[in-house]
């Protein structure tokens, strides 16, 4: 039942804007204000958990490695897997954000009559996600249409791209689909498998309802329900926010305010939520440090200074004791004073 | 702050990308596309309104009606007949296609492909 709350969340989310942008004058709330709020929540939100990581200190070199480690000249070493030096560091995050390699290595154990253990790995989540995320960052980019003025030539490539199917008008576009059916897969997962769905709390299904609700809405608005999306407008309103002089021309369709204000949700929510992964992954201890505490020292920040404290001193310290104990002491002892 | 550099660098890059709009656009960008309306006639095939953000869906449907359906029929708006058509109905009102589709589209980045075999009216 984890997931009734941020369902009903969302649904509460969609009524509020489609009911309240049918007031006069609330179109400028929705339109305008509540945008700019959302783009400085998020900008300034972004800052804020990043520098919070930062200030937090690394006291163990924690690399997760999954290889051979370096070793001797004639073991060969999985680079990758289990890197010793920077440039294969960043070699392997470039491939864990580029290609979700981490994802590749998810396994399923199952249990036979036999009683027989088997396992095997489910690329599943990995194909998905994998769809999911390039979807997202292709219609964000085919959005800078509405937003840039005149329209740079990179944007209207991935327009071309996205649309090769030439399937109606207007174009239907490729990652539209991939997205709501990578989006609906990666929320079946939760709610059928059992082990998932145990682990999944209201904050694991929140943001997966509201993009759904932001991509269901863009796709009813381009295809289903058109009337008085004006794109011209839209434009214009878009424009008008970058440029720090917004107008609303004209009457523009409800739902494109709900697809507003849900975007405008999630850019104040991403901050203070698990979508901060976006910018976790790179202060990832796991992985980006080497695996070179052989080569370097890990200096633990909290660690207070050690002072070195050598044998002479130690007698300093304590030579009147030792003395008295009957210790021998190598300077200024009994035996000494006695020779003299 | 550990690695400040590093993060800063980051977050600068970052910042910057979401920000990219604002830098972008200048007072040119804010001009809405001028365009030449018909002469010809006072009224299109739809209301106005309609007709802004749905008449690709218009064009689409007569499309299939005719080359699927084999129904070529002509339309009857307020009593009067128009062919379902692009070249021998848009395009006879709207008789500059670069002053009036183009300037739209590219605008919104459109780039309709029907041209690669329609023909546009000659400028
Ligand atoms: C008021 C601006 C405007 C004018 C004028 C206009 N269009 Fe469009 N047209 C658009 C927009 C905006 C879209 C894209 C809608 C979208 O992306 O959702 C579009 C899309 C289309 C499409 C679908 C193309 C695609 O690749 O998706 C066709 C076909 C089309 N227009 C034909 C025409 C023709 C023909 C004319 C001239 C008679 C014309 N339009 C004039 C704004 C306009
Ligand atoms: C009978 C002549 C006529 C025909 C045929 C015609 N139009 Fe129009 N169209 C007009 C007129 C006149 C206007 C201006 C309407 C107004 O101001 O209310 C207009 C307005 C429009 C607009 C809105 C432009 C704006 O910025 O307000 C679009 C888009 C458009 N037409 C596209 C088309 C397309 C696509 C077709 C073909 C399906 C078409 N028209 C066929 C006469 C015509
Ligand atoms: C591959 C070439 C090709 C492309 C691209 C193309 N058409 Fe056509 N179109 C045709 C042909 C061929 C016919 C059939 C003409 C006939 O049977 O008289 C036709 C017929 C039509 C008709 C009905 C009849 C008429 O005389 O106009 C419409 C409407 C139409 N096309 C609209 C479009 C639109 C809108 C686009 C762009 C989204 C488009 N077409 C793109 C080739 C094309
Ligand atoms: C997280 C960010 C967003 C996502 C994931 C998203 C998603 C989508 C999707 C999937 C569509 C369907 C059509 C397409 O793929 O182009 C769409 C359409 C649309 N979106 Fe968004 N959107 C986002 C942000 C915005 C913003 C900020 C605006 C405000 C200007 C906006 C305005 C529109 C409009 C006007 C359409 C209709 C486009 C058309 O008819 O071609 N979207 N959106």
């Amino acid at each position: 039942m984890k997931y009734a709350f941020p369902l009903a969340a969302v649904v509460a989310l969609i009524l509020i804007a489609l009911i309240a942008v049918q007031i006069p004058g609330m179109q400028y709330l929705f339109g305008v204000i509540i945008p700019y709020l959302a783009v400085a929540v998020f900008v300034g939100g972004f800052i804020y958990r990043l520098c919070y990581w930062g200030k937090s200190p690394v006291p163990f070199n924690i690399p997760t490695t999954c290889g051979q480690e370096f070793s001797l000249p004639w073991i060969k070493q999985d680079k990758l897997e289990c890197p010793s030096t920077r440039l294969q560091v960043v070699a392997r995050m470039f491939l864990e954000i580029v290609l979700f390699r981490s994802l590749w290595r998810n396994t399923k154990a199952t249990m036979y009559e036999g009683p027989k253990l088997t396992y095997e790995s489910s690329k599943w989540l990995w194909l998905f996600g994998i769809v999911f995320h390039y979807s997202f960052l292709i219609i964000v980019l085919r959005h800078l249409r509405l937003f840039l003025e005149p329209v740079p030539s990179c944007v209207a490539l991935v327009e071309i791209l996205d649309s090769l199917l030439q399937v109606g008008a207007p174009l239907m576009y490729i990652t539209d689909a991939t997205i709501l059916l990578s989006l609906i897969m990666l929320l079946l997962r939760r709610l059928w498998n059992p082990y998932v769905r145990y682990i999944s709390l209201a904050n694991d299904y929140f943001p997966l309802f509201l993009i759904l609700a932001i991509v269901g809405t863009g796709i009813l608005m381009r295809y289903f329900i058109r009337s008085n999306v004006d794109i011209e407008a839209i434009k214009q309103l878009a424009i008008g926010l970058a440029t720090l002089h917004p107008t609303i021309v004209g009457p523009i369709s409800s739902l494109f305010y709900v697809h507003l204000f849900l975007v405008c949700t999630l850019l104040v929510y991403f901050p203070f939520s698990k979508l901060m992964h976006m910018g976790g992954v790179f202060l990832s201890p796991t992985r980006n440090l080497a695996n070179d505490s052989r080569m370097h020292r890990h200096i633990n920040p909290w660690n207070p200074p050690i002072k070195p404290h050598s044998y002479a001193s130690y007698e300093d310290e304590f030579r009147e004791d030792m003395i008295a104990q009957g210790i021998p002491v190598e300077q200024g002892g009994p035996q000494e004073a006695g020779a003299k | 702050m550990y690695d400040r550099v590093k993060i800063s660098t980051g977050l600068l890059v970052v910042v910057l990308l979401v920000l990219i709009p604002f830098f972008y656009n200048n007072d040119a960008s804010k001009a809405a596309p001028e365009l030449t309306m018909p002469t010809n006639a006072k009224a299109c095939v739809l209301p106005r309104a309609e007709m802004r953000a749905k008449h690709m869906q218009l064009l689409n449907t007569w499309r299939d009606e005719v080359v699927r359906k084999g129904d070529s029929r002509p339309v009857l708006v307020d009593g009067k007949e128009y062919p379902k058509s692009l070249q021998l109905n848009c395009m006879e009102c709207h008789t500059s296609k670069v002053n009036f589709c183009d300037k739209c589209h590219n605008y919104s980045s459109v780039r309709p492909y029907c041209w690669d075999c329609h023909l546009a009216p000659v400028e």
